[in-house]
């Protein structure tokens, strides 16, 4: 953004008129505030960025701004007037429009008919005039400086491209605001360019841009202003170039800036690992547009946090050891031992095991009980030919749920009347009962209360201890830092840094994520 | 956050209602019994009980496999033309005696599983869509091996199958006992059945505990099949011809409503054997008891529908929670 199209550089002193306002607003769900008397307003022609990590509420707000959800309190203004949307098809009738990273257009039908589907041209016998149509689809298509056969079918084009062509479609459907949430997100750095130069002629043409993404470098390229969002409020809005990279992580993550200054002060000291060799080594994991090229080694007894802001390939990192997720390249060994690439039984063989970031989806197994929870991994261990043994269950059940001090009635209570801490709990007993190797453990205290969280985080030093490898990853900075005895840092899906020893605290950590070179 | 509050609220959640979901079945055989009691001459004599136990087991056995396979979640609308199927079969190898007879119908019903259990562990097929293909092509195939023609079956052993006693008691109905008990035994105390349930209960909470989900699919198809076709040769005894043109019609309807019925809900993760049984039951109670009243067959069908409405209806409440 070189060149600033005249519309959006305001006078000094001067603020144009919003295009779209939000005042107040509120949204709370079943008790739980989502968004906390919100201001938020873009200009025309203005490239504004939203950002806030997860649980932060900007979902939320796209949605009550889109018309999805109606805000519970406040108001929506639409160029200076009071807006209310009861559902998304009013938002798009008033000009406001949303791209997303899926493409919601009509993959099997040609582009020109998605481009105009629902107001074809029609000839004067009333069907549709497709030879205008196409023409039609092509001219506007040229202005952003497109070039595909518009009678192709959608699907048949590149992703990139096929957002190109909702984005067009938008635009052409007289959109005065486009929220684009994660536009990029699986996009080649090629198609990334053509985007980001169709945002530029929007914003010449006096259209507000609402950008949501996580990529740092792309929301200083392409936004001037930004609204951070951090539990539902706005914690800053103000011009980016006031606004320096490891300011934004801070106050996205909600720790300190004063901390955050200092950290170039800090003095690097000897790094203090263990002298065991590795029990897990991976290798160039890489996974088209998720990661690419991570290498880590982790001894016994170790604890490894994985740092990394939303969508830096954290969780996605664990997934591709645990054999959750499929590789494009890399390998993984424990003991020295290869262990086969996507299968989550070879990975739990070589003693490989993952706490999932998602206890509830991918977790705990809800309407069975806390003893079948616990030894669902373990159940062939446990049985004999195919039988399950009831003592054997027996004794494992009881051992964690004393050690982890999990609280419920009875081994036979369902898991799912559990409190989130105890469900968590259970998950990780349900791993131990496997006597893994390596533990990776996905946001092991999120959504849990305060006192199962320390004991939670207690049990994982205690099992480092005993000589278990563990991979640490968490949204909070804190826990990384105290938890971890090394971390390692993501960031766009590649490690960014490694902080050892002394290095391991809250300032270089914050730095780091924000990739900040010192 | 909204976990806590889903969970405060579970205990509270219509006790009437847990009531009528865990004991309904059982209710309504008591109510209905208690009606024939007073209304029904000539029903409470072993002769008519027995008469009963024997008419339901083809529905029953077919039910056990279909309750395996809602509890992954699942359903398994080709029972039927795997009965038809089997009988279908049958006649082709009577003259080697009972048990390749049995072996062959029991091999090719499993053939029906294995195909129905490809489709939805590994290719990933809806299940409703992959066993609606073999519930058609199922008795399809069926009618073009029997050459659209019904065969009388003489070979005594394979009647005694359907008609046959052992100290008093009918074979047909040792089998069913011999099928609950396996199953029940299957479910509860083994490994498979435990994983199978889990499967039901959270099929990627068990992809990620390293289950061996896609193996255990197959396998409950099959076995699915296996009982359908069973109950295919207990029905093809019974009648002492091959009907493959009309053998099982609709089966899949009463098993699934007894396994329903029965309290294993059609979201999965749980299988209620004894549910099942008295799901059975109580059907074939209900078609009993307008049978005796003279009331047309018709009716019956038209009373399974309501049943079926209301029991899945009850259920709604425990979808809700989930």
């Amino acid at each position: 953004m070189t060149i600033e199209p005249p519309t959006t550089a305001p006078l000094p002193g001067s603020v144009e008129a919003p295009v779209l306002e939000a005042r107040g607003v509120t949204k709370r769900f079943a008790g739980v505030t989502a968004l906390r008397s919100v201001d938020f307003a873009v200009r025309p022609g203005e490239s504004l960025a939203l950002m806030g990590e997860n649980g932060a509420g900007k979902s939320t707000l796209i949605k009550v701004l889109t018309g999805v959800y109606q805000p519970d309190e406040g108001e929506l203004l639409l160029g200076g007037s009071i807006a209310k949307f009861a559902r998304p098809l009013d938002a798009q009738r008033a000009g406001v429009s949303t791209i997303y990273q899926e493409v919601n257009l009509i993959p099997l039908m040609s582009v020109a008919q998605n481009i105009f589907l629902g107001r074809e041209p029609r000839n004067r016998f009333g069907l549709i005039d497709f030879t205008k149509m196409v023409a039609d689809a092509r001219g506007l298509l040229d202005v952003y400086g497109i070039d595909v056969d518009v009678r192709k079918p959608l699907r048949s084009l590149a992703l990139g491209v096929q957002q190109m062509v909702a984005l067009a479609r938008s635009v052409s459907i007289n959109a005065r605001i486009v929220i684009m949430d994660e536009p990029t997100s699986s996009l080649e750095a090629r198609e990334v360019e053509t985007l980001f130069s169709v945002v530029s002629l929007l914003r010449e043409q006096g259209i507000a841009i609402v950008y949501v993404s996580h990529r740092m470098d792309e929301i200083y390229r392409v936004a001037e202003r930004i609204v951070i969002l951090r539990d539902g409020a706005v914690v800053r809005v103000g011009q980016l170039s006031d606004i320096p990279r490891v300011e934004l992580v801070s106050l996205m993550l909600g720790r300190s800036v004063e901390k955050v200054r200092r950290s170039g002060s800090t003095a690097f000291s000897a790094t203090n690992a263990s002298t065991a060799p590795p029990v897990l080594v991976a290798e160039d994991l890489s996974r088209r547009h998720q990661i690419d090229g991570v290498d880590m080694q982790i001894r016994p007894g170790e604890v490894v946090g994985l740092g990394g802001l939303l969508g830096s390939g954290r969780s996605e990192t664990l997934k591709a050891i645990a054999g959750v997720m499929q590789l494009d390249r890399g390998r993984v060994t424990v003991d020295g031992k290869p262990v086969r690439s996507g299968s989550v039984p070879a990975a739990i063989r070589a003693g490989i095991v993952m706490l999932p970031e998602d206890r509830k989806a991918e977790g705990i197994v809800p309407n069975l009980s806390v003893r079948d929870n616990i030894v669902l991994a373990a159940l062939p261990r446990l049985s004999h030919a195919g039988f399950s043994s009831r003592r054997n269950q027996d004794a494992v059940v009881e051992v964690f749920m004393k050690r982890l001090h999990i609280k419920a009635s009875s081994p036979e209570q369902i898991v799912s009347e559990l409190s989130g801490g105890n469900q968590q709990k259970v998950m990780i007993a349900r791993w131990l009962a496997m006597r893994p190797k390596v533990l990776l453990l996905d946001e092991p205290t999120r959504g849990i209360d305060v006192g199962a969280k320390a004991e939670v985080q207690a049990l994982i030093d205690e099992l480092a201890r005993e000589g278990l490898a563990i991979v640490l990853v968490s949204s909070e900075v804190e826990e990384v830092v105290e938890g971890s005895g090394r971390v390692i840092v993501l960031r766009d899906g590649s490690i960014e840094t490694e902080l050892q020893g002394a290095d391991v605290d809250e300032e270089h950590l914050l730095a780091a994520l924000a990739g900040v070179n010192e | 956050m909204t976990e806590q509050t889903m969970t405060v609220s579970l205990p509270t959640r219509g006790v009437g209602l847990g009531i009528l979901q865990t004991y309904g079945v059982y209710l309504a055989i008591i109510v209905l019994l208690l009606y024939n009691f007073f209304f029904t001459p000539n029903f409470f004599n072993i002769g008519n009980f027995r008469t009963q136990f024997v008419q339901v087991v083809p529905a029953l056995i077919v039910a056990l496999g279909m309750a395996l396979v809602i509890g992954t979640e699942g359903i398994d609308l080709s029972v039927g033309g795997v009965m038809a199927l089997a009988a279908a079969v049958m006649p082709l190898y009577i003259g080697y005696g009972l048990i390749p007879v049995v072996m062959i119908a029991i091999v090719v019903g499993g053939l029906v599983g294995v195909i129905n259990g490809s489709l939805v562990a590994f290719i990933g097929v809806q299940p409703i869509v992959a066993t609606l293909s073999l519930m058609v092509t199922g008795r399809g195939i069926a009618l073009l091996i029997a050459h659209e023609q019904l065969v009388s079956i003489t070979d005594p052993t394979i009647l005694a199958i359907g008609r046959g006693t052992v100290v008093g008691i009918p074979c047909s109905m040792i089998i069913a006992v011999v099928a609950v008990l396996l199953i029940a035994v299957l479910v509860n105390r083994t490994t498979f059945g435990k994983q199978l349930i889990a499967i039901g209960g959270s099929r990627r909470a068990a992809e990620l505990s390293g289950l061996p989900v896609k193996r255990i699919l197959l396998m409950v198809y099959i076995l699915c099949a296996v009982l359908a076709a069973i109950a295919g040769i207990i029905g093809t005894a019974r009648l002492g011809a091959s009907v493959p043109s009309t053998l099982g019609n609709l089966i899949e309807l009463s098993a699934i409503t007894a396994v329903v019925v029965g309290g294993t809900p059609l979201t999965g993760g749980q299988v209620k054997v004894i549910g099942t049984i008295a799901g059975a039951a109580l059907l074939q109670f209900i078609s009993a008891t307008l049978n005796q009243h003279n009331v047309p067959d018709a009716y019956s069908q038209i009373a399974q529908a309501i049943i079926i409405l209301f029991a899945v209806y009850i259920q709604r409440g425990r979808l809700a929670v989930r």
